[in-house]
């Protein structure tokens, strides 16, 4: 029963949280702070939610590590999203076998 | 303009965002099962959200018997720069076609995927056109997770294990880039990595949904009063 409740907070939060801007904003936000804050969040988010989780995501730290290498090297070189996904998958894959 | 047009073109855009998702959501699948979830509710999180970041989050409360709070709190943070994007597409929309329904619905599809292509338009943007492009989107996110969290059951241990390194993957190649071009998202990107390794090896007492808050809200704060965005910069 939890879960149907955890579940449908998720949906909803998500949900209202694109909605409202997006259907009753149509002015510029002003401050500075707040728009050079929201500008950031996303990378910060992203990063907080790889680092460490990314090492312990395939049960094999040393394999996960060489996944993570591989994928940060590619994204450097702006390859597109999808291939430094599978490569990222791929590689830790192959290093576990040595590891 | 033609309704039917509009959509057709918004779905051959969304073909490349479609594809995408189908293979991340593949992960978020494999994913979801590993953390103790059946395939029907991976298929519905995938099909009432539609988000990678804040959906592999949530399955980690829900694996970890995290509390409604704890839920709202960190898809709000996660999610928030939904908000923003929101509000800038606000600004592009074909008022005339767009009503107070149709803003209602689209505002449902908001990815950074569909932002970034929607964004990058120059014409107007007419629900037709958005509908196209969310659909291709939710049907590759949606089916992405059906077959993952299927083939999670079926799979080798550790394929499937390997497999579930992919959403990381696409993180890091959405903020990798940036990092690259820009000083000041470098070092909100590495400030937010090193305050989550804090948490995560010295106060352990912080759980990881609220680690995740705590990084990203105290890194992008700290770029914003250091850093601050100048107008027509983002």
């Amino acid at each position: 029963m939890q879960l149907v409740y955890l579940v449908a907070v998720m949906a909803v939060v998500t949900y209202l949280i694109r909605m409202i801007p997006f259907t009753f904003f149509s002015r510029k936000i002003k401050s500075v702070f707040f728009r050079s804050f929201l500008h950031y969040i996303p990378y910060a988010v992203l990063s907080a939610m790889t680092v460490p989780a990314i090492f312990y995501s395939t049960g094999n730290m040393a394999a996960a590590a060489v996944g993570t290498a591989v994928a940060v090297i590619l994204a450097y070189f702006n390859a597109p999203l999808i291939v430094v996904a599978l490569a990222a998958a791929v590689s830790s894959y192959a290093a576990g076998l040595f590891f | 303009m033609n309704k039917m047009t509009e959509f057709r073109k918004g779905m051959y855009h969304g073909i490349p965002i479609g594809l995408g998702y189908l293979s991340v959501s593949f992960g978020f699948g494999i994913m979801a099962v590993k953390a103790g979830l059946t395939t029907l509710a991976a298929a519905v999180i995938s099909a009432s959200n539609l988000t990678s970041a804040g959906q592999a989050a949530g399955v980690g409360i829900i694996a970890a018997g995290g509390t409604l709070l704890e839920m709202a709190l960190v898809q709000l943070t996660i999610n928030l720069r939904y908000s923003l994007m929101g509000l800038s597409l606000s600004q592009k929309l074909d008022r005339k076609s767009f009503t107070l329904l149709h803003r209602m619905l689209v505002s449902f599809g908001i990815t950074d995927e569909i932002f970034a292509v929607s964004a990058g338009r120059k014409e107007k943007l007419t629900p037709w056109y958005m509908y196209g492009l969310i659909t291709v989107a939710f049907a590759g996110w949606v089916t992405g997770t059906v077959l993952g969290a299927s083939a999670g059951q079926l799979l080798p241990q550790d394929i499937s294990a390997a497999l579930s390194v992919m959403l990381y993957g696409m993180f890091i190649a959405i903020i990798v880039p940036p990092s690259r071009k820009d000083k000041s998202v470098l070092s909100v990107v590495l400030a937010s990595a090193a305050i989550s390794l804090l948490l995560r090896y010295v106060f352990t007492f912080v759980s990881g949904g609220f680690a995740v808050i705590i990084s990203a809200v105290v890194a992008s704060a700290a770029a914003a009063l250091l850093f601050p965005v100048k107008e027509g910069e983002e």
